[in-house]
């Protein structure tokens, strides 16, 4: 009877140790979101409801008006964020699909420089890329002059994109700027998905009579989906609260929520009003966000 | 070939590819009989899917013309052949279900309504009750027949099949190989079917073409190809062959004889392949293993006169269950292989010596110059 209970217990211990092993591995991504993710979400949400001012303190008073304050005067700018942001989202797909299908599928050799090329911006930072699109539209640049002796800035005038002569302090200035710092994040997952395509699906494809065109619509264009999700979401979702560019290549006019926020919080110092605002965009995005993915149903996809 | 033939489901005239330097089809000239199954057999590289790309359409021939019946289609892209391809991995679309990814042929070709024929062909490969499953819930096996049953629902010309059982497992695809042969029996579309196994060729075609190193080594029925090679390399890759080394003695009436150290053997002269066949010349001798009768040496008095015979000991016996393969060393050639059926009679054991005797009918000859061991290298599984 004894004799056969005695190894049990030497068992269990390593067994308990090995099961802690993952949440050890947990502890600093946790730790780091906690303190700098999750703490100041909780402490901005406090500061949307607080009221008072910065001479005499704030305070939670549930004042729920901060958020109507927030749609009401600054309505605009989430308009305006949105539709720049849909816009440069609309470009960026426009611009990197066909980019990432020539990688994925024609570029041979060339593939890996290509791929090295698409991410080299990088290696520049973001404020000094966007400072060279101001030097680009400049109003005297050859770039502007040409556009211009090509009538293409009637056209974009007509269109409310431009005024004028100039491209700089227009919403077209912003919408590039947007386009430009936000098309690798859409080419890469394009080009993940494109490349993991089975050649053999489109060879089977026009073997079933379907031309070139019909091949891209009915099989290449569905599979290529997933990526199609990732990078509208990766483009969109930053686009829309960014406020760098429409801060250095657009006027006051091409103002976006991202740099209402920054004015609030800075320059009014309304930090109630600022928070409510960080919150709607927050509550906004993640809205379109969950209807575009139903829409677009990434479930379906394999 | 004479003027009886059936007409031309596919004629290669002077077909060839090269990739860069590389050739991989030497220009071919091919006739596939209309409503026949027809084999292109070779191990890989050979050129055979290639060759089979090239009637898709998928890859366009550096020389030469491809014919559909009566009809160029060199120029026409893939889409514009009536043609069809079940490819070795399938090629299922992922995201679409079984009947979608039948009916999209006919869908290209703008019929509206499907239905009834994807509902047919799918009772046809008897997979109706998993229409509505994805390509990924579905075995190898049932993958491997939408992907026929994609094909065939468009009635093509000509249906072609790359290697389309190689991913299944044995028991499997013998029981695919019944099936397609049923199948293309009962829709009567001209099969191109490419294979490295030569079990599976011969079990199937009608006409099997074997191919080696961008070049059709022989053409026929697969008896015709297996009795009587033409090549060093069909007379291995098709089958084991014993191949001797003989020199020329002379000739008999319609039969070669020929000499092996101290042995003479016959050889008919309708069964001889070889450039020359001059007294004091070489020819390779090949018999079929199972074709060889081995009787113990004492027993030798009792071997029926007119016979070829070489003597040899045992070397190796290996018990298979329905025969038994044995090597046999013998002064002709250092290994014979010598199968013989288990049928009542009593297994010779290594060390035996043995008298091989055959019917010299059952002797082919090759041209003295080939490589014995052409087509060992890489055997059919």
């Amino acid at each position: 009877m004894t004799a056969v209970a005695a190894p049990a217990p030497d068992v269990p211990p390593p067994a308990r140790r090995r099961g802690l092993t993952p949440y050890w591995l947990l502890l600093p991504a946790v730790l780091w979101l906690a303190v700098f993710f999750v703490a100041p979400l909780f402490y901005q949400a406090s500061t949307s409801v607080q009221s008072g001012s910065i001479e005499k303190g704030f305070e939670v008073t549930w004042s729920w008006s901060n958020y109507t304050d927030a749609l009401g005067e600054h309505g605009w700018h989430f308009v305006r964020s949105f539709a720049y942001a849909a816009t440069a989202t609309a470009l960026c797909l426009a611009i990197a699909y066909p980019l990432a299908y020539l990688i994925a599928f024609r570029a041979g050799r060339w593939r890996n420089l290509l791929l090295v090329a698409v991410i080299a911006p990088f290696f520049t930072s973001f404020l000094i890329r966007t400072l060279a699109w101001k030097t680009i539209l400049s109003d005297s640049g050859p770039l502007v002059s040409a556009l211009n002796s090509l009538h293409f800035l009637d056209v974009t005038g007509a269109l409310g994109l431009t005024t004028g002569d100039r491209v700089l302090a227009t919403p077209l200035a912003v919408v590039c700027g947007l386009t430009y710092n936000f098309l690798p994040f859409m080419i890469l997952p394009l080009y993940t998905s494109l490349e993991r395509i089975n050649p053999a699906l489109l060879e089977a494809a026009r073997d079933l009579y379907a031309t070139p065109a019909t091949t891209f619509r009915k099989v290449t264009f569905p599979l290529s989906l997933p990526g199609v999700v990732a990078g509208t979401l990766l483009t969109f979702i930053p686009a829309s609260g960014d406020y760098i560019n429409a801060q250095l290549l657009g006027s006051p006019g091409e103002q976006m929520v991202g740099n209402a926020i920054q004015k609030q919080f800075l320059n009014v110092q309304d930090y109630p009003t600022a928070a409510a605002m960080s919150f709607v965009l927050m509550a906004a995005i993640l809205i379109i966000v969950t209807v575009y993915l139903r829409k677009a149903g990434t479930e379906e996809v394999v | 070939m004479a003027e009886s033939t059936p007409p031309a489901g596919v004629t290669l005239r002077g077909v060839g590819k090269t990739f860069g330097d590389v050739t991989a089809v030497h220009p071919l000239d091919l006739t596939v009989p209309q409503g026949s199954f027809f084999a292109l057999l070779g191990a890989s590289g050979c050129g055979k899917t290639t060759t089979l790309r090239m009637i898709a359409g998928l890859e366009r021939p550096t020389t030469g013309r491809v014919l559909l019946g009566e009809r160029d289609v060199t120029a026409l892209p893939p889409h514009k052949r009536p043609v069809n391809t079940v490819f070795q991995s399938y090629a299922l679309f992922p995201h679409l279900d079984v009947s979608e990814n039948v009916a999209f042929g006919l869908r290209r070709r703008g019929l509206k309504s499907v239905t009834k024929q994807v509902t047919e062909v799918l009772e046809l490969v008897e997979l109706g009750h998993l229409a509505r499953r994805r390509p990924s819930q579905l075995s190898g096996g049932q993958q491997q027949r939408v992907a026929l049953a994609r094909a065939i629902v468009n009635r093509p010309e000509v249906l072609l099949l790359d290697e389309p059982l190689g991913a299944l497992d044995l028991k499997l695809r013998r029981q695919m190989q019944l099936e397609l042969k049923r199948i293309q029996t009962e829709v009567g579309i001209t099969f191109v079917h490419v294979t490295h196994d030569q079990e599976e060729a011969m079990t199937m075609a009608d006409t099997i073409a074997v191919m080696n190193a961008g070049r059709v080594e022989q053409l026929g029925a697969p008896a015709e190809l297996y009795e009587n090679p033409r090549s060093a390399f069909v007379a291995n890759f098709l089958g084991q062959s014993n191949l001797i080394e003989a020199g020329i003695s002379g000739t008999d009436g319609d039969d070669i004889l020929l000499s092996v150290g101290d042995a003479k053997l016959t050889l008919p002269k309708s069964r001889t392949h070889a450039a020359s066949t001059a007294t004091g010349g070489t020819v390779l001798a090949g018999i079929r293993p199972e074709k060889i009768t081995m009787t113990p040496r004492a027993a030798e008095a009792d071997i029926p006169g007119g016979r070829n015979r070489l003597t040899g000991t045992v070397v190796d016996a290996s018990f298979t269950g329905v025969s038994t393969q044995y090597v046999v060393k013998s002064p002709a050639c250092p290994e014979l292989a010598v199968f013989a059926q288990n049928a009542e009679r009593e297994r010779l054991a290594p060390g035996a010596d043995v008298v091989l005797h055959w019917d010299p009918a059952h002797t082919f000859g090759l041209d003295g110059r080939e490589d014995i061991d052409a087509g060992t290298g890489e055997d059919a599984v």
